[in-house]
């Protein structure tokens, strides 16, 4: 089994910063790190091949240089090979754009060694959009199932996988055919310590970069921000509301308000009498 | 060409014949989007039998109802539902369509992007229309949620958003509303589709019952650390309310993923919520600004959670929940005293 990972190398933010003065985020105060729906996604590749006991793993991301640190991050998880995608002509992608560039990416992988199942993360912590999966999925004609919580079963005769997918009330039970892409919520799994020769690998390890020219068959109009539909037309911090009315006194006059607010609205907190 | 693009849709998200909250709540705001542009507001229904559902959709605002009524429609397929809605694109031209952003809504609209090569706005919190170009303007918290960014699709339709549930709100229904439906099919073959569906399960784990709650104490990283979170959880116990927590303290592991407010975790509207040590950021505060009751407690006095709370206290939680736990017991004591005398 060939298991493809799409990757996505992002600003850790819970760390990031904003400046308050511009309002807008201060790229140096945050590190750069594996998009984290994404590391459960390269640990349920390795749990499935763990599982059928052989399987290849490739990882494959869309990023500027420094992105082949998340690549190293996923071989020490168990990834075999990583390739990035890296070329100015790449830059300003929309989820659109990206899905159309990862999926030319996930074709030349192909020509090499057939895919059996792609796994991406749900959504990426910068962008929170969930879009690039599904994107891809259409461009490789292939079924997306999104919001996976579980890998129930993979039937590699039948060429089949069950899972365990999330809904709005609950969560449901897919069959699909493969191949097929996921997207992985981060319960599917707990990511495990990296074994000792993944990190010696990992440090030694180094990605095959593809620049546009490694395509010959892009149509350059749908890359980057010529190819991205969306462009955000202005940024604005939200009009600001009345505000709360600031409680005065001692703490335990200020709790004591707090009693008397909660109690306008007391059957909240008791039954009533009757 | 753009022009023949016309009126804005909702796509009407039903599980088992009922319709999602978030679908109605869509047609409240596409209601008042199609009147700016002076354009008919249409909802699009897929399913099993669920013809039934489209004098509802009109009463809550929408002027037509495509309707695509199928066997292979039964239960949300990526592959069977995107064929529907790819049809009555085609045929029909919306400018506008939105979609709930729930796992089903999310995923059809990124699928159905990617087919029609247009634009796609992921989890909106705000949409109005720029009158002078005719454009959707789609907002949402950008950058970790400190600021919002309006994000506009200028030379592809139909320009397509998601928007988080509770975030809109629904019209009052108005059964009177006369609107007109229209049906369509489509070749959908069973043995063609490479997706089924086994088995639906609805859950009433912790999310259902947060999303439900009536108080809810949310707690963020000004707890210090675990132990003074436990402060949140002993507040929500006595007062009989349902924990949340920040991306922060979710991410800190004080509490799992379900509890999470905001724009990555859940919308709520309880009747009361509390907000004890958050800051406030706008991806908090799209999750929760709707609630009937906002108290805040924060050291910080120019943290933005003031400005979207009604009342707010200047000061330690950790030093002010425990008081405000004892006092609580004594109102209760005496209230228990006042009914079983």
């Amino acid at each position: 089994m060939h298991i493809v990972v799409c990757i996505k190398q992002v600003p850790d933010t819970k760390i990031i910063k904003i400046n308050p003065k511009t309002n807008t985020l201060d790229r140096r105060s945050a590190p750069a790190i594996l998009n984290p729906y994404d590391a459960h996604a390269v640990q349920e590749a390795v749990n499935i091949r763990k599982r059928l006991g052989k399987g290849h793993i490739t990882v494959i991301s869309m990023g500027p240089p420094p992105a082949t640190a998340v690549i190293k991050k996923s071989i020490e998880i168990g990834a075999d090979e990583g390739y990035l995608i890296t070329d100015r002509a790449f830059a300003g992608a929309d989820t659109l754009a990206t899905s159309y560039a990862l999926a030319k990416g996930l074709e030349k992988i192909a020509k090499n060694r057939p895919i059996d199942m792609v796994i991406c993360g749900k959504q990426a912590i910068d962008g929170d959009t969930g879009q690039v999966g599904p994107g891809i999925a259409r461009r490789l004609d292939i079924p997306p199932v999104t919001n996976v919580l579980e890998v129930l079963e993979i039937n590699e005769q039948e060429k089949t996988i069950l899972v365990k997918r999330k809904t709005a009330g609950g969560y449901e039970i897919v069959q699909s055919d493969l191949p097929c892409l996921l997207t992985v919520e981060k319960e599917i799994n707990e990511i495990e310590y990296a074994p000792l020769p993944n990190m010696i690998k990992a440090a030694r390890y180094e990605p095959v970069i593809w620049t546009v020219k490694d395509f010959d068959d892009v149509d350059r109009s749908k890359l980057g921000l010529k190819g991205s539909p969306t462009v955000v037309g202005k940024m604005f911090t939200p009009p600001k509301p009345e505000g709360a009315k600031m409680l005065e006194g001692t703490i335990d006059e200020q709790v004591k308000q707090v009693i008397d607010i909660m109690m306008e609205r007391e059957e909240l907190f008791f039954e009533t009498k009757n | 060409m753009i022009e023949e693009y016309q009126g804005v849709w909702v796509f009407i998200e039903q599980n088992a014949g009922e319709v999602e909250s978030v679908s109605l709540e869509l047609l409240g705001a596409g209601r008042k989007l199609a009147d700016k542009l002076g354009v008919p507001l249409a909802g699009v229904l897929m399913g099993s039998e669920i013809k039934g559902l489209t004098p509802k959709i009109i009463a809550y605002g929408a002027d037509i109802v495509y309707v695509i009524d199928h066997p292979v429609l039964k239960d949300y397929r990526t592959e069977s539902y995107m064929k529907g809605l790819l049809h009555l694109v085609e045929t029909y031209k919306p400018e506008i369509i939105l979609y709930g952003a729930t796992p089903n809504g999310k995923d059809l609209a990124s699928a159905v992007a990617t087919d029609l090569a247009t634009g796609l706005t992921a989890d909106c919190t705000m949409l109005d229309i720029d009158m002078e170009n005719h454009l959707l303007e789609a907002s949402r918290p950008a950058f970790g949620g400190n600021i919002m960014a309006t994000i506009l699709c200028k030379k592809h339709r139909p320009q397509m958003a998601t928007v988080r549930p509770k975030v809109m709100k629904a019209l009052e229904p108005d059964e009177t509303r006369q609107g007109k439906v229209i049906e369509e099919t489509i070749d959908l073959k069973e043995e063609e589709m490479r997706t089924k569906v086994l088995k639906i399960v609805k859950d009433v784990t912790e999310t259902a019952s947060l999303a439900d709650a009536h108080v809810i104490v949310c707690g963020g990283k000004g707890m210090g650390d675990e132990q003074g979170f436990q402060l949140i959880h002993e507040f929500a116990e006595v007062i009989g309310a349902a924990v949340g927590g920040t991306r922060d303290v979710i991410e800190a592991g004080w509490l799992p993923y379900e509890y999470q407010i905001g724009q990555t975790g859940q919308t709520v509207t309880p009747k009361m919520y509390f907000a004890i040590g958050v800051s406030g950021a706008i991806q908090h505060v799209v999750g929760m600004k709707n609630s009937d009751v906002i108290i805040a407690i924060n050291k910080d006095p120019n943290a933005p959670i003031f400005d979207v709370a009604h009342y707010g206290i200047v000061g330690d939680a950790l030093e002010i929940l425990p008081k405000l736990i004892e006092q609580f017991k004594e109102v209760r004591k005496k209230k228990g005293g006042e009914i079983y005398a």
